[in-house]
């Protein structure tokens, strides 16, 4: 048994990823997760708008965190500032009362502010404060706006659409690249009479069809199955559904450049799912986590596939409103694919490093003759 | 000389891979490049398919539309059947539609795969696989061909059939360059570089190369035959071949004419007492 025991420790020393993968990832993992995994909600962005505004806004307490008061705005203005997530809760004063719309989208942030207005409305009631003890009853009329019921499958689906993608796109794509390097076909790729770009373009065509296919499978198998809807424009999601798929394609083909065969490759690709699981507000509110993670947040790219697919599927969030969370998608496509592809160009060249001390004059030469 | 290496060196960080070696590569010409493992005949190859960049000499090629290339890894997809691969090959080298069908069907002849077109290319034997990856490369005609290792681990009658598929193509006016370890497959070639350690022990036509080994060669039936040392005898069938650099075969030792074996090992005997 000794031999064996021997052989294995002397093979795992050789595999350094193993290794890593094994010791130093789980420590990582447990302090990331453990400061990202909060599901209590501590700042909660509200606006308040109406005649009643200012006063309305100096008796909201924490959670409730008023980034904007508007006494001469009404309840369209309310409602668009929740649809394009510029705010969770929005109080509406004037008329009969006061009314409190939430953006169901938020279900953590939703059901704190539940809690948080129910203890409020108590101790005004008790401290008399306008508005107060109409007719026994609460004084605030509280509407869930695009999620009226809370159903976790509505949240869930857009998100995970995009968490199938990464699945689909990254390990795939890695798998289908480091197959030829593995095998030895990349080489004879690059003796044949092809650019460099057809083949980076002709490796990652196929895989965006197939992701796009499965995108538009998953969809709408998530609206018949769980009845999500889809009330936005479906040119704004698949605008930014292309571009998060081009950043995933792109970490694919990044991981197959810097694995040698398909076990690193898959290990790699697991080491760049994992966070995206947890780190990107599909579970955990991106808000809640501490700081000290929550930029890890803001370089994953389900983070801003999960802002636009739940904002135009569920919100029908205008793609004015989601500038942001678009740019920075591009942003990032432009940045991975760019790295990939000059990763992989790299692949196709030849090899073999001009000596540093050589002369000019003693440079190899190459002629190609028509 | 057309196409080839000459006084090529590739460094990969501080190792020499190739150092001052010409490789010549002459149109409706076989070169072998021969020589054990490790001696560095896939980076010549390679440097000559434009794989590897060489650090000083000069590498002369046809453009990349013009050469067919079989490295020694695999030279074709295991999981597309032989005449998707052949497909595959066909477009990349932008081969007219109109040839297509002929050329494959000739080649396919050729190699005895006429009847395993459906047949994936990872459940072909090793011997059809390596047929396969050359049928692939000599699909455009090239002007330069490029086998590396085309026949090791393949069984002797496929050997036989590669081989003639390469002359084919040398007579039809093709450039070829192929490597192999085995010594017998030199013999026949109008052109050998026999390779050892990044360095051309001996080069030119096999005749030339027999005509160049230094000293004398003698058969022995016993090892060590008439007290000569261990290092500079090997053996040859039943018997030893002893080599005398001097010239003075040992007692008991029968002179003989060197044949392209011993041509072989001698050039290596030869270098190691020369370092």
């Amino acid at each position: 048994m000794w031999a064996m025991v021997a052989k294995e420790f002397r093979q795992l020393r050789r595999d350094r990823r193993t290794v890593a993968m094994m010791i130093v990832l789980p420590v990582v993992l447990l302090v990331v997760f453990g400061y990202a995994a909060n599901f209590d909600v501590h700042d909660i962005p509200t606006v308040v708008v109406g005649p009643g505004a200012r006063q309305a806004a100096a008796s909201l307490r924490p959670p409730f965190h008023v980034t904007d008061v508007a006494p001469a705005a009404g309840e369209a203005a309310a409602q668009s500032k929740l649809q394009d997530g510029k705010a969770v809760v929005a109080v509406v004063t004037g008329g009969t009362g006061v009314q409190v719309l939430m953006d169901g989208t938020q279900l953590f942030s939703v059901e704190t502010a539940e809690g948080a207005l129910a203890k409020l409305s108590a101790s005004t009631r008790a401290a008399g404060l306008p508005g107060a003890g109409r007719a026994g009853g609460s004084w605030v009329r509280q509407q869930i706006l695009y999620n009226p019921k809370l159903t976790t499958s509505w949240v869930m689906v857009p998100g995970l659409a995009g968490l199938i993608l990464v699945f689909v796109g990254t390990l795939i794509t890695s798998l289908g690249v480091v197959r030829e390097r593995q095998t030895g076909t990349l080489e004879q790729l690059a003796v044949m009479p092809l650019r460099a770009r057809d083949v980076i373009a002709g490796k990652i065509a196929p895989y965006l069809m197939v992701a796009a296919v499965d995108l538009t499978a998953i969809v709408l198998i998530g609206m018949g199955l769980f009845g999500v809807p889809f009330t936005g424009n479906v040119a704004t999601f698949a605008l930014g559904a292309g571009l998060f798929l081009l950043v995933t394609l792109g970490m694919g083909v990044l991981i197959s450049t810097v694995s040698q065969n398909q076990g690193q490759a898959i290990q790699l690709a697991f080491m760049i799912m994992l966070p995206q699981v947890l780190l990107s507000g599909l579970i955990f509110p991106v808000t809640s986590m501490a700081a000290g993670v929550r930029w890890i947040s803001y370089v994953l790219p389900l983070t801003y596939f999960i802002q636009i697919s739940r904002g135009v599927m569920l919100k029908a969030t205008p793609i004015s409103a989601l500038g942001q969370p678009l740019g920075l998608l591009a942003l990032l496509a432009v940045v991975v694919l760019g790295l990939a592809i000059f990763r992989f160009r790299r692949d196709l060249a030849p090899s073999g490093r001009r000596s540093r001390d050589a002369k000019p004059r003693d440079r190899g030469s190459e002629a190609v003759a028509a | 000389m057309t196409w080839g290496l000459e006084n090529v060196r590739v460094g990969f960080g501080h190792r020499i891979a190739l150092d001052g070696v010409t490789v010549p590569a002459g149109p409706a010409s076989v070169t072998v490049v021969v020589g054990g493992d490790g001696a560095g005949k896939s980076t010549c190859l390679k440097t000559l398919v434009g794989l590897v960049r060489p650090q000083a000499g000069s590498v002369r090629r046809p453009a990349k539309e013009r050469i067919g290339y079989v490295p020694a890894t695999a030279g074709l997809y295991a999981d597309l059947t032989v005449q998707q691969n052949l497909d595959f090959s066909a477009s990349a080298y932008r081969l007219p539609a109109g040839q297509r069908g002929q050329r494959e069907q000739q080649l396919l002849e050729r190699t005895g795969l006429a009847g395993v077109r459906r047949r994936l290319g990872g459940q072909l034997s090793g011997g059809m696989q390596r047929k396969l990856a050359v049928a692939l490369a000599l699909l455009h005609a090239p002007d330069l061909l490029v086998l590396d290792e085309p026949t090791t681990g393949v069984d002797p009658v496929s050997r036989a059939e590669l081989w003639r598929l390469i002359s084919a193509a040398a007579a039809q006016g093709t450039a070829v360059v192929v490597a192999t370890t085995y010594v017998n497959e030199a013999a026949r070639a109008a052109s050998v570089v026999l390779l050892e350690a990044g360095k051309a022990l001996a080069s030119g036509s096999p005749d030339a190369i027999l005509r160049g080994v230094p000293g004398v060669v003698g058969t022995a039936a016993h090892r060590g035959g008439g007290g000569r040392p261990d290092p500079l005898s090997w053996r040859r069938g039943v018997g030893w071949r002893v080599w005398a650099p001097d010239g003075e075969l040992p007692a008991g030792v029968e002179r003989a004419a060197p044949d392209f074996d011993d041509a072989v090992v001698v050039a290596e005997l030869a270098a190691k007492a020369g370092r």
